[in-house]
């Protein structure tokens, strides 16, 4: 190996890492604050990705009608559970939170559909599209169970990933796209070796996103509310924080975080219908470096999974996966080494 | 109230006793079960399977004026599952002959199936199978080998001395390899690399480094459907300049789409009716492949573009053939006629299909000869006969 295919490698593997890394940023903040493992996270990446690529055939993307049926699912909840309560003066309020709101991407979508849009609206409006998605799955989902243990919880979210990619084969189809890329630019670094800008992107999205997170979580007061659910969700509601109000916040920067990977890797990955299971599975190893807790670690862990799967598959691709999953192990035992087990368990026996 | 009960009973009875009537009426036609992957990784290929299959059902609806029945079921893309369907649509649906799938691995469980059960089957994908142990089994499609000479013929001609090896990790890969292992060194070409990658793959820049890295004048591919895309975008990303070859599992409309203008001048051999309207006249399967595209543009509403629906049809074409020799020797849903059937599949003679000119022999796996291969050229995104 020499050194300019080592410094490819690196780049491949910043790129794919920056990609986990936001990945795994919008796992763990789902984690922390609702304790779900938000397994379908990938498959709105690639329903924003593949919405896109529909775009760019002059389709109108199916995934209008998906967030359409959720809404409509998650407002006939809401209704039913204000009813049963017999609080049926805040039923317009839930019109214009499950109905009205998630409508207005599906009404932009449709009008963008029309010839001569220009690329950057597409786009925008692809990840506006899949936004609402994780918000109305938690509220149709999540919600009624948000008192189960981690594995119902888990299980639950597994179930809903085979759904998903089962619509998303549905309507998107067996074959794989690729968008246009968003930028054509090329950087030259020193003799020869030269960066993508679509790689730049990446990398750079990754910075200003988490940057953005830090400043969020620092200093707003959502974001406070969000990390006090995450440390301790019984103290949130003793100081007056609703959970299902968090929760959702979580969900709705976690979607938001999946569209904008999708419009991000879909010009250097052909993205399938079921390739969102792939960049989840590999953004929760980055999650588990961080605990699921901690977001720099997460970080420092996505772009490791990132190098190390790039020089696996210079070394074998065969084995590429193999390696990177083989991470886990000395991760979980030292992990397990090293962690003081005992309050998640005592929260879950109190409920 | 008693009687009414009573009424209500007989009719019931009386009902359930005409539909086993028409069950048994329809019993006596024959039932062709197809098994493909409509879902999972394989469904780029087992949908124009399925489609294929429609079609020359539209074509070809009776034979010997007796009414064909196709049952269709989706694998998954899963050999388990294959095996599984098969054993279904032979115990339950009790048919004549198995047909399948999109998959080699899936094909051979589905094979075994038929062999235990004495089932013939027709597969659609190049089965690795040893032909004198497994009688009930026989395919369409052209053995690997016969269009991997083709393109080692093709890189002889284009004075490659050296080339790269890209495949997928599965069975797929392992079979274009070893066909090109077995062709290259009598061509006096020497195989340099042998990098592997999953279907799910995002990228495969580190496979691609190293085979560049060892500057082969030519990459072989051995990938499938859109996925079989990444080599060509990857070795075009890093300023490859020597010829790409591909074969026969990357005819598909999808992967022109997704390869877009990586994949300008790669050339790969194919069945001919992927440029039936470039064929010579005298071709002997130019006029039934205008038939296919003419017919499934009829049922699918939509054209043909890739290779797999073709195998369909003519698999199809051979079955039509040989059930109507059998029926002549026995009656159909029979275990004798099954083996009137294989027979029949066994001494094809010259059938003309879509892919090539099909004549059976026991002993042997394939049906085709030279007549099932061309070279075509990937020219802005159409094929382009290759001569």
């Amino acid at each position: 190996m020499t050194w300019d295919v080592a410094l490819i490698l690196v780049t491949d593997g910043l790129a794919n890492g920056a990609v986990y890394l936001l990945a795994g940023l919008g796992l763990v903040l789902i984690f922390s604050v609702t304790r779900v493992v938000f397994v379908p996270f990938g498959d709105i990446a690639a329903f924003a990705a593949l919405s896109l690529a529909a775009f760019e055939t002059g389709r109108v993307p199916p995934t209008i009608g998906m967030v359409a049926v959720l809404a409509a699912l998650a407002l006939a909840t809401e209704i039913g559970s204000l009813l049963r309560r017999g609080e049926s003066a805040r039923v317009p309020k839930a019109l214009l939170m499950w109905g009205v709101l998630p409508a207005i991407p599906c009404l932009l979508a449709w009008l963008a559909a029309r010839p001569g849009v220009p690329v950057a609206v597409h786009i925008a409006v692809a990840v506006l599209l899949v936004v609402p998605i994780a918000p109305l799955l938690a509220r149709v989902v999540f919600q009624p169970i948000a008192d189960a243990s981690v594995l119902v919880l888990l299980i639950v979210s597994l179930a809903l990933h085979f759904l998903l990619s089962g619509l998303g084969l549905l309507f998107f189809g067996p074959e794989g796209s690729r968008t246009t890329p968003l930028t054509s630019a090329v950087f030259t670094l020193g003799d020869g070796f030269t960066v993508s800008g679509q790689v730049v992107l990446m990398v750079g999205a990754a910075i200003v996103l988490s940057g953005l997170f830090f400043l969020v979580f620092e200093r707003t007061v959502a974001g406070k509310a969000l990390r006090a659910t995450a440390v301790n969700r019984v103290g949130a509601r003793l100081v007056g924080i609703r959970p299902v109000r968090t929760a959702l916040l979580a969900y709705g920067c976690a979607s938001l975080l999946a569209g904008l990977i999708g419009v991000l890797i879909a010009p250097v990955t052909t993205m399938y219908y079921d390739s969102g299971f792939i960049i989840g599975l590999k953004a929760f190893v980055a999650a588990i470096i961080g605990g699921l807790v901690s977001y720099p670690m997460t970080a420092v862990g996505a772009l490791a999974v990132g190098v190390v799967e790039s020089f696996a598959s210079f070394w074998s691709g065969a084995l590429k996966d193999v390696i990177v999953f083989s991470l886990l192990i000395p991760v979980l035992m030292l992990r397990s080494f090293m962690a003081a087990h005992s309050e998640e368990e005592e929260d879950e026996v109190e409920q | 109230m008693k009687s009414l009960m009573l009424t209500l009973t007989r009719g019931a009875l009386a009902a359930a006793l005409t539909a086993c009537g028409v069950a048994s009426a329809f019993a006596a036609d024959l039932k062709v079960g197809l098994s493909v992957s409509l879902s999972g990784p394989n469904s780029s290929l087992g949908v124009p399977y399925a489609k294929g299959m429609q079609a020359a059902l539209a074509y070809k609806p009776e034979v010997n004026g007796r009414k064909v029945q196709l049952i269709v079921l989706d694998d998954g893309s899963d050999p388990t599952t294959a095996g599984r369907n098969a054993r279904k649509l032979i115990e339950e649906d009790k048919v004549d002959v198995l047909m399948g799938t999109s998959g080699v691995p899936a094909a051979i469980a589905m094979a075994q199936v038929g062999k235990e059960a004495k089932v013939p089957m027709i597969g659609l994908t190049p089965i690795l199978l040893d032909a004198s142990e497994n009688p009930w089994v026989m395919t369409v499609a052209q053995p690997t080998q016969l269009m991997i000479d083709a393109v080692v013929e093709r890189m002889k001609r284009n004075n490659v001395k050296t080339v790269g090896y890209i495949g997928f990790t599965d069975a797929w890969g392992d079979l274009v390899y070893n066909a090109l292992m077995k062709a290259a060194p009598e061509a006096g070409i020497k195989v340099v690399s042998n990098e592997r990658y999953a279907r799910a793959d995002a990228s495969v820049t580190g496979q691609v480094l190293k085979i560049v890295a060892l500057r082969p004048d030519a990459v072989m591919t051995g990938g499938a459907g859109t996925p079989g895309a990444l080599p060509f975008l990857a070795l075009q990303e890093r300023g490859y300049k020597g010829g790409v070859y591909g074969q026969h599992g990357l005819i598909n409309p999808d992967f022109v789409r997704v390869v877009a203008a990586s994949g300008q001048n790669a050339l790969m051999p194919t069945g001919p009716v992927i440029v039936a309207e470039q064929l010579p006249d005298d071709h002997p399967t130019k006029k039934i492949a205008t038939d296919f595209r003419a017919v499934f543009q009829k049922v699918n509403n939509a054209p043909t573009g890739d290779a797999f629906s073709a195998y369909s049809f003519d698999g199809w074409l051979v079955f039509a053939d040989a059930a109507s020799r059998a029926m002549k020797k026995a009656e159909p849903g029979t275990a004798e006629f099954r083996v009137a059937l294989r027979d029949a599949i066994f001494s094809t003679k010259e059938v003309v299909g879509t892919h090539g000119v099909y004549s059976f022999k026991p002993g042997s796996l394939y049906g085709v000869d030279e007549r099932a291969r061309v070279i075509v050229k990937l020219d802005n995104g159409q094929w382009k006969l290759a001569p």
